[in-house]
C-alpha cells in the first residue's frame, strides 16, 4: 500500500466493537467498487433473464409446432399450455427483479455474486446482526433507485423531452446519494440501517522470524554475523518495520537491494552485495524484537521521527 | 512451550526467534481450523459441517478474538494482524449473524412478526385509510360535478365500454358472464406484477418524507371513486362493489398497508424524536420492510382471487361472501391474533 492508499483507507475506516470488547475496523467499500459490483450483478441478471426468456420462447414454439402450428386458432388445451408459459415468464421476471439481490444478500456471506467478486459485503451499521428485515428494506428501495427510473428513461426515449429529463433527474438524485453522506450510504442503506464494507479474505503469511538467519543473526549462506547494537536499531520505528516486512514478504530483488542500501547508509555500515536478504532478515528480526520489547513495557515508537 | 504438532512444515519445527512469533506458532492451528470452518460456512455448506465443528465455532471464535487482542498489544507483524482482523470479522458475521434459515424466517414471519409489524404502524394505517376514503369521495364528487373528470381520473388503458353514458346492459355485461373469458389468468399474473410494483413504489417513496405515498393513495382511490360513481349512475353500485370486493378487499388492504408503511418511514424521518434521523429511518425501514414482504404475499393472493374467483363466482352474494370473508380473515389475523413474541426482538 502506498502512503496515499493508506490515507484513502483511513477516511473509510469505521470502528466497531464486538461483544468481546474487541475493536474491529470496518472499511467502507469505495463507490467505484460498489458500482463495479452492481454492473456485474446487472449483467448476471440480464443474462439469466435472457436465457429464461429464450428457453420459455422455445418451449412455447415447441408446443405450437407439436400441436400443428395453429397459433391463430389454437385448441383449448394448447391455449392453456401457452397461458401457463406466459405466466411462468411473468413470475420468473418478477422473481429475477426482486429476488436476485434478496436471495444472495440473505446468504451467509451477505453479498451478491458481484459483491463477492469485488470483495465487499453488506453489514449492519450499528455493528449488530444483519437481519432479514434489513436486507428486505434495502432491496425494496433498489427498485425506485434503479429499475424504475432506468425503465422510465428507456420508455420515455429522447423524443419526449420533459419526461426523459424528469426520469434522468430522478435517477441522478439516487445515483449521487452516496456522494453526499460520509458513510457512502445509498437511499436503501439509509432506510435499512446497513452499509457496504470490504470483506477481504487474507491468507496467513509465513512467520518471518523462523529462518535460520533470523534466529541466529548469522547468514546461512556467507556465515556473516549480523548483530546490531542499540544505536543502530533505535533509528527506526514501527512504520519502517512494516515497510521492511512488506519488502521481505514481496521478496523482489531490486527492492531488497535498495532497502538494504538505505539501511546501511542510515546506520553507517558499508553495504556489501549478494547477501541482502540475510542482512534484512536479521535486521528485521532484531528491530522487531526491540520494538516489541518496548511495547511490552508500554513504550511505542511510531516511526523514525518519534 | 512445545510447538503444536498439528501444524505441519518447517515453520512449526523451527521455533521462531521472536516471542510474538512463538505466540503465533502456538495458536495458528486454531486460527486455521476456524478459517476452514468459516470458509465452509460461507460457501453455504452448513449441512456438511460436523456437529463437532459447529460446537467448536463459538469457542474458536473467542480464542482467535483473544489472540487478536493479545497480538495487537505484543506483535508488530502487520500481515498476521491483518489476517487475524479479517478472520475475526468473518467469524463474527457468522457467530452473530442471522442463523435463521429461510423456512425459519417464514415461520417466524407468518407466526406473528408480520402482524406485529402491521399493528406497530397503526397510526399510519389510520391516516392511509382516511386518505383512501377521502380519495374515493373526491373521485366520486368530481365526476358527479362534471362527468369529464371521469376521463382524467380513470386511465384509458383497460377501459373501453365503461364510460359515462354507457347503458346499464353494457356496464352489467362487464360485471357478469365473463366466466369463459380468455387469458384471465395471464391478466391476473401481469396485474399482480404491476400492482406489486405500485405497492413497492408506494413504500419506497415514503423515503421522500411520506409525501408521494399520500399522493399515490389519493390518486389511486380517486379512480375507484370515479368508477363507483359511474356504476351508481346505472343502479349497479352494489353489484360493482361485489365484483370488486372478491379480490379488492385483499388488494386494497395490501395497498393500504404499503401506503401506511411508506408513511411510517416518512414520518419517522420527518419527526425522528430523540433519535437521529438516520437511526430513526433505519428502525422504521426495517419494520416497514416486514409489512411490505406481507404486502407482496397479499397481492399474490389477490391475483389468484381475481384470476380464479371472479370467473367461478358469477353472482353478487357469492362475491360478497368471498370478499367479506377475506377481509374478516385479514382483520382477525392482523389485529385479533396476537402471539407473544418468541425469543428476543429481531
Amino acid at each position: 500500500m502506498t502512503a496515499r492508499a493508506i490515507q484513502a483507507r483511513a477516511g473509510r475506516e469505521r470502528m466497531q466493537v464486538t461483544p468481546e470488547g474487541i475493536a474491529l475496523p470496518a472499511v467502507l467499500a469505495s463507490r467505484g467498487t460498489r458500482f463495479g459490483a452492481l454492473l456485474i450483478d446487472l449483467v448476471i441478471m440480464g443474462v439469466a433473464m435472457g436465457v429464461t426468456s429464450v428457453v420459455l420462447l422455445i418451449a412455447a414454439a415447441g408446443l405450437n409446432t407439436a400441436t400443428g402450428g395453429k397459433i391463430d386458432n389454437p385448441d383449448p388445451q394448447l391455449k392453456i399450455a401457452l397461458e401457463f408459459v406466459i405466466i411462468l415468464w411473468i413470475a420468473a421476471m418478477f422473481l429475477f427483479r426482486y429476488g436476485y439481490f434478496l436471495f444472495f444478500e440473505l446468504g451467509p456471506r451477505g453479498a451478491t455474486p458481484g459483491k463477492r467478486m469485488t470483495g465487499i459485503r453488506i453489514a449492519a451499521r450499528d455493528g449488530g446482526r444483519l437481519s432479514a428485515e434489513m436486507v428486505l428494506a434495502r432491496n425494496l428501495l433498489r427498485d425506485i433507485e434503479l429499475f424504475m427510473p432506468i425503465g422510465l428513461v428507456f420508455s420515455a426515449g429522447e423524443t419526449s423531452g420533459v419526461t426523459w429529463l424528469a426520469a434522468m433527474g430522478w435517477f441522478m438524485v439516487f445515483a449521487l446519494f452516496p456522494f453526499f453522506n460520509k458513510d457512502r450510504l445509498r437511499a436503501g442503506d439509509l432506510i435499512a440501517g446497513t452499509w457496504v464494507v470490504e470483506a477481504p479474505r487474507r491468507r496467513l503469511e509465513a512467520a518471518l522470524s523462523t529462518t535460520p538467519t533470523a534466529r541466529a543473526g548469522t547468514s546461512s549462506a556467507t556465515g556473516a554475523a549480523y548483530r546490531f547494537g542499540d544505536a543502530e536499531l533505535s533509528v527506526y520505528g514501527e512504520y519502517e518495520l512494516q515497510t521492511l516486512e512488506r519488502v521481505l514478504r514481496e521478496n523482489r530483488r531490486e527492492a531488497l537491494v535498495s532497502v538494504h542500501e538505505a539501511i546501511c547508509r542510515k546506520i553507517g555500515w558499508n553495504p556489501g552485495a549478494g547477501d541482502e536478504r540475510a542482512f534484512l532478515e536479521a535486521y528485521y528480526t532484531q528491530l522487531r524484537a526491540r520494538l516489541e520489547a518496548g511495547m511490552r513495557m508500554g513504550k511505542r515508537k511510531a516511526d523514525k521521527f518519534t | 512451550m512445545t510447538p503444536n504438532p498439528a501444524v505441519s512444515g518447517q515453520a512449526a519445527i523451527e521455533a521462531a526467534a521472536l516471542r510474538s512469533d512463538r505466540f503465533r506458532q502456538e495458536r495458528e492451528a486454531d486460527w486455521q481450523r476456524l478459517e476452514e470452518i468459516v470458509a465452509r460456512m460461507e460457501r453455504g455448506r452448513l449441512r456438511k459441517l460436523s456437529d463437532e465443528d459447529l460446537v467448536a465455532l463459538p469457542v474458536l471464535y473467542r480464542t482467535v478474538a483473544s489472540s487478536l487482542s493479545v497480538a495487537r498489544e505484543t506483535s508488530l507483524d502487520a500481515a498476521t494482524l491483518a489476517y487475524l482482523e479479517g478472520l475475526v470479522q468473518r467469524a463474527w458475521y457468522l457467530v452473530y449473524g442471522p442463523r435463521v434459515t429461510l423456512w425459519g424466517w417464514l415461520a417466524r414471519f407468518f407466526g406473528g412478526e408480520w402482524s406485529r409489524a402491521v399493528r406497530a404502524i397503526w397510526p399510519e394505517l389510520l391516516v392511509a385509510f382516511a386518505l383512501m376514503a377521502a380519495g374515493t369521495v373526491v373521485g366520486w364528487q368530481l365526476c358527479a360535478a362534471d362527468p369529464d373528470w371521469y376521463y382524467s381520473l380513470v386511465p384509458g388503458g383497460f377501459q373501453d365500454e365503461r364510460v359515462p353514458g354507457a347503458s346499464r346492459e353494457v356496464l352489467s355485461s362487464t360485471l357478469f358472464g365473463n366466466a369463459g373469458q380468455d387469458g384471465l389468468s395471464v391478466f391476473a399474473a401481469s396485474l399482480f406484477s404491476h400492482n406489486a410494483g405500485v405497492a413497492i413504489m408506494c413504500f419506497a417513496l415514503g423515503f421522500a418524507f411520506g409525501v408521494p405515498p399520500l399522493l399515490l393513495l389519493i390518486q389511486n382511490t380517486a379512480t375507484l371513486g370515479a368508477m363507483l360513481w359511474l356504476f351508481n349512475g346505472q343502479g349497479l353500485l352494489i353489484d360493482f362493489i361485489a365484483w370488486l370486493s372478491i379480490h379488492g378487499t385483499t388488494e386494497l388492504f395490501a395497498i393500504l398497508l404499503a401506503g401506511g408503511a411508506g408513511l411510517h418511514v416518512g414520518r419517522s424521518m420527518a419527526f425522528p424524536g430523540d433519535r437521529t434521523v438516520v437511526e430513526a429511518a433505519a428502525r422504521a425501514g426495517q419494520r416497514a420492510a416486514v409489512v411490505m414482504a406481507g404486502v407482496v404475499v397479499m397481492l399474490v393472493i389477490a391475483g389468484m382471487l381475481e384470476g380464479l374467483g371472479r370467473q367461478l363466482i358469477d353472482h353478487t352474494q357469492g362475491r360478497f361472501v368471498v370478499g367479506g370473508s377475506m377481509l374478516a380473515i385479514w382483520l382477525s389475523y392482523f389485529f385479533a391474533f396476537r402471539r407473544a413474541p418468541q425469543g428476543g426482538e429481531a
